[in-house]
């Protein structure tokens, strides 16, 4: 393996973990309050339709960011309104959504083109990759990470912030002390139901950002089923990172990398048969997931917020 | 018990948006009037692969047979749940139509149950030969082997770096088919070609069919060539870089103008004629077709806009007429 092909492999891995590190993210937030949304995968497609399509008319890729965070917002406030004023339950409103927010997008995909047909095969605007200079001039290191779109160079910056968040801030501890023990968190003052509120609708908002770097940025386009389940695969690592978003960027890494790895191997002509090979990247980042994760899980729970999936009703005992 | 009652209704508006999703097939009109063909597909009609290549057929066969007044057809696409296909595919039998095509080999065995239950109706079932031996089903298939031998043979005579890419679906069917004669094709014509070949175990995952693109020219292709519905991802990527691109099944030149060298089309229409024709004589199924190069079924497009060379465009008339002669053969089988 020489320098050109690590570059090449790992270009390729954070382009396609970029969005999945999004909606790992957006479901982490929304998960460690206590909520759990499994409507990632129909907001992220409905995010990357209206993005692609507003951009396309509008011809800002901005806009089309701006508005695929709204219907992420809006979609996650829906799921919110449900689950905790009129306490739904969790699993069931998620599936919906995703249910309901697939089957737009392929409507919006059939219909939001020019003069009303289809979007598929349209070009519109992008987000470009911009390299970073001095940056990029580091080796290996700096063509593929400094040489990516500018919601990846977002994310450089998101993911270390919002990791400080959680864990060392004092609103971070009042979301994790919502998400384990909303009781005590009540008593302490903190607004139990307005937080779960805004962290519901901040992670979906995160979801749209997912659903818009596919169309704008990873594929460039419109195309039905764009998502290809990674909302799920989304859900799967928050899990597996133990809602520590840390570690959630080295599962979606990995997960792109091992996909990327396998290409290559089948490329290179193996006797091994695809539908094994295709599977390695789902294997593997669960066994590395688990063994980093082993240690903790013998000295302690998981990790998971206690009160997740349970809504909380004030002097109601759970 | 209020939250179950939250969950009913929840339930409920699930189902209610369901159900206001699904397409309503259309009553078609009674007895004597035109001939009314239903088909279920897979993807979108707009899929610029293995869905439109159907429904671009059923168009021109309704203007061949005289536009609406002679043949009417309707369609259910988007249908990658074989379940919610087979509801359609019986509902269209129920509704009388004269012919109701299943296509997509996914639906084999739901059309095993269902059309010995409507033995007035004729079904049509691809890509296969397998009409299981009863009456009222017609089986189709495609020989893409052919057409990918013939854009093997292109690619191989223009690549400048010898690396050639494949982005495949699942290792199966017609896609298999197609992705071995590509490789044959370009073995024959420059034995230094080097042909890496991915199936992404999806037919439709567009990113990931990216991404298998993004690593095709990684590793130093400047040609690539795919098959099926998700291939859209890998032809942006084929434009972004500047590689060329060979299409199979309906024409992707749309997609991307500049880079975008010849296409494999399906022509669907030479089977359906045949089919129709033989329901007009009475008989509903039993029979199978193929279509190839040789009955144009299969036709070589070539892109006007990009500049193939001379000797490369004769070479590639003389592989067509090869294999229409039979003297090239594809070295391939199932």
């Amino acid at each position: 393996m020489n320098e050109a092909m690590i570059v090449s492999l790992l270009t390729i891995t954070i382009r396609a973990g970029v969005s999945l590190l999004y909606a790992t993210l957006g479901e982490i937030f929304t998960e460690r309050s206590g909520i759990l949304n499994l409507g990632v995968e129909g907001i992220m497609m409905t995010g990357a339709a209206t993005a692609f399509a507003v951009a396309f008319h509008s011809d800002s890729a901005w806009l089309g960011l701006g508005v695929a965070m709204l219907v992420g917002a809006m979609m996650s406030f829906t799921h919110a309104f449900l689950t905790i004023t009129l306490r739904a339950d969790q699993v069931v409103t998620g599936l919906a959504l995703t249910l309901f927010g697939t089957g737009l997008a392929s409507f919006m995909g059939q219909r939001l083109g020019p003069g009303g047909e289809t979007m598929v095969g349209l070009q519109g605007p992008v987000f470009p990759r911009i390299p970073i200079p001095v940056l990029e001039d580091i080796p290996i290191l700096g063509p593929s990470m400094f040489n990516q779109d500018v919601l990846a160079y977002a994310l450089y910056l998101l993911l270390p912030l919002m990791w400080f968040y959680l864990r060392k801030t004092q609103p971070g501890l009042h979301l994790r002390a919502v998400g384990d023990n909303p009781a005590a968190a009540d008593v302490l003052g903190v607004p139990v139901k307005l937080s779960r509120y805004l962290y519901t609708i901040f992670g979906g908002c995160l979801m749209g950002v997912a659903g818009a770097h596919l169309s704008m940025a990873y594929l460039q386009g419109w195309a039905q089923n764009i998502t290809g389940g990674r909302g799920w695969i989304a859900i799967a690592l928050v899990i597996f990172a133990t809602w520590d978003p840390l570690r959630a960027a080295v599962g979606a890494l990995l997960f792109g990398g091992i996909n990327a790895l396998q290409f290559r191997l089948q490329a290179a002509g193996t006797t091994i048969p695809s539908s094994f090979l295709n599977m390695m990247p789902y294997f593997f980042t669960i066994l590395v997931l688990v063994l980093i994760t082993w240690g903790e899980a013998v000295r302690k729970r998981l990790g998971a917020p206690a009160a997740l999936g349970i809504p909380y009703i004030r002097e109601e005992k759970h | 018990m209020k939250k179950l009652r939250w969950i009913l209704i929840v339930l409920l508006v699930v189902g209610l948006l369901l159900s206001a999703c699904q397409a309503q097939p259309a009553a078609p009109e009674e007895e004597e009037g035109p001939f009314q063909i239903a088909v279920v597909m897979p993807s979108s009609i707009n899929d610029l692969a293995f869905s439109q290549s159907m429904y671009d057929a059923l168009l021109r066969v309704q203007e061949e047979m005289g536009g609406e007044e002679a043949m009417t057809f309707d369609y259910s696409d988007g249908m990658f749940v074989v379940d919610d296909a087979a509801a359609a595919i019986r509902d269209y039998a129920a509704e009388g139509y004269d012919l109701v095509i299943a296509h997509g080999s996914q639906y084999g065995s739901s059309l095993q149950e269902i059309a010995p239950d409507f033995p007035e109706t004729s079904f049509v079932w691809g890509t296969t030969v397998d009409t299981f031996g009863i009456d009222n089903i017609f089986a189709y298939e495609a020989a893409s082997d052919e057409g990918g031998y013939v854009n093997g043979v292109i690619a191989a005579s223009l690549t400048e770096s010898d690396v050639l890419g494949v982005v495949g679906p699942i290792e199966t069917g017609d896609a298999k088919l197609y992705v071995d004669g590509f490789v044959a094709g370009a073995e024959a014509t420059n034995p230094d070609v080097q042909v890496n070949v991915n199936y992404i175990g999806s037919f439709s995952d567009v990113a990931l069919a990216s991404e298998a693109a993004n690593t095709h020219v990684a590793a130093g292709a400047d040609a690539m060539t795919g098959t099926a519905q998700m291939v859209v991802g890998a032809i942006g990527v084929a434009e972004e870089n500047d590689a060329m691109w060979f299409g199979t099944q309906s024409s992707q030149t749309e997609l991307a103008p500049d880079v975008v060298v010849a296409n494999q089309i399906y022509r669907w229409e030479v089977v359906l004629n045949e089919i129709i024709d033989l329901i007009g004589e009475g008989t509903l199924g039993g029979q199978s077709f193929t279509i190839n190069l040789e009955n144009g079924g299969e036709v070589i497009e070539f892109n006007p806009e990009y500049d193939l060379p001379e000797d490369v465009k004769d070479l590639a008339d003389d592989t067509i007429q090869g294999i229409i002669d039979g003297t090239i053969s594809t070295d391939v089988s199932e």
